[in-house]
């Protein structure tokens, strides 16, 4: 029982880091696969719409591996957020949720998107649509272009030693420190 | 009988390059490692539109923890893979790619961060919001099919 209660709490750092840090290792030994999710958008191109482009002519079958890796976040997550949620509330820095209820964001039954905005209710709100459709149409744009995300520049990349990776990771802080201080705030006050 | 056999082995092996079937064994393998993945992702609220906002607000140690020890692990464990030589479980060589510096990691790079902060999410956390029940985050899926869609198409247009 005890178990079941602490682990329902949300785990620290010095726990899910590592854990994540293992994936490389895993991927890399289970399969001779480098981690990176962002291709995951790449392939589905490659299979759906390659239309002739070039970028898009490569074996992708190769890489189906990540959607199986894809169907199985989609699932753990599941189990995560229906099996061992959090009963209490998401601990934020004051200085956030003061700031965030400037623009109505007071909701914060959903830990994880601030479900006021995030929802179909409001799929012709033009902050969802900014938060989502753009954001998105940068992120498959921007991984692509930089040629990794996350996943596979600043966990992979700078795990092999790899310096290009560390200019991805510190340009990949650069946009996210100017939007969340700059374009955020204008995007919520929309 | 024996000519026979090797030829369907070529052809085995050939299809197994070709076509990279998917089997049993990778859906348990990949599957496994995704599952334990996303299960971190959300316990470790990973997540959070609201973790991420903190982040680049340097407002909590959280997201840099986690990233900080992810990627010391991941440097011992291919320092261990290096140094001793160690093999996949099918034995094969375990190579690592190395990606190239270009423009695009530059001006790519800073584009994603700042769809990292709108959104809320990096690729993996993305799928992982849904898995929460958070369906309406299809919308961003869709839209990260369609920025690298048009990456590909202008690829030759911009600088590298």
């Amino acid at each position: 029982m005890n178990m079941i209660v602490s682990i329902s709490q949300p785990w620290p750092w010095y726990v899910a880091g590592p854990i994540i840090g293992l994936t490389v290792p895993a991927l890399l030994i289970l399969g001779n696969k480098n981690f990176g999710i962002s291709s995951s958008f790449r392939h589905v191109c490659a299979s759906c719409f390659p239309n002739g482009i070039e970028f898009f002519k490569y074996e992708w079958q190769k890489e189906r591996w990540v959607w199986i890796f894809i169907v199985g976040i989609i699932i753990g997550a599941w189990i995560a957020s229906a099996y061992l949620q959090n009963p209490n509330e998401i601990v934020l820095n004051p200085t956030l949720k003061n700031e965030l209820s400037q623009y109505g964001i007071t909701d914060y039954s959903n830990a994880y998107l601030p479900i006021q905005i995030f929802t179909w209710h409001s799929v012709f709100s033009i902050k969802l649509l900014i938060l989502t459709v753009i954001g998105g149409l940068l992120v498959g744009f921007g991984t692509r272009y930089a040629d990794g995300c996350t996943s596979g520049h600043s966990i992979m990349g700078l795990s092999a030693l790899n310096w290009p990776s560390l200019v991805a990771t510190i340009f990949f802080m650069l946009g996210g420190l100017v939007a969340a201080n700059f374009i955020i705030p204008y995007i919520l006050s929309l | 009988m024996s000519k026979d056999i090797l030829n369907k082995r070529v052809e085995d092996a050939s299809n197994k390059t070709l076509y990279n079937k998917i089997t049993f064994g990778d859906l348990i393998k990949f599957g496994i490692v995704g599952v334990v993945f996303g299960i971190v992702f959300v316990k470790a609220e990973i997540i959070s539109w609201f973790r991420i906002q903190e982040m680049f607000r340097f407002q909590s140690f959280h997201m840099y923890g986690i990233i900080g020890s992810a990627v010391i692990v991941g440097m011992i464990s291919v320092w261990l893979i290096n140094t001793f030589n160690i093999k996949t479980i099918d034995g094969e060589k375990i190579k690592i790619n190395k990606k190239p510096f270009t423009l695009g990691t530059i001006i790519g790079g800073f584009l994603f961060g700042i769809g990292w902060a709108i959104t809320g999410a990096c690729p993996g956390p993305i799928f992982a919001q849904i898995g929460t029940g958070a369906t309406v985050i299809i919308l961003t899926v869709i839209s990260a099919i369609a920025g690298t869609w048009l990456y590909g198409l202008v690829r030759h247009k911009i600088p590298h």
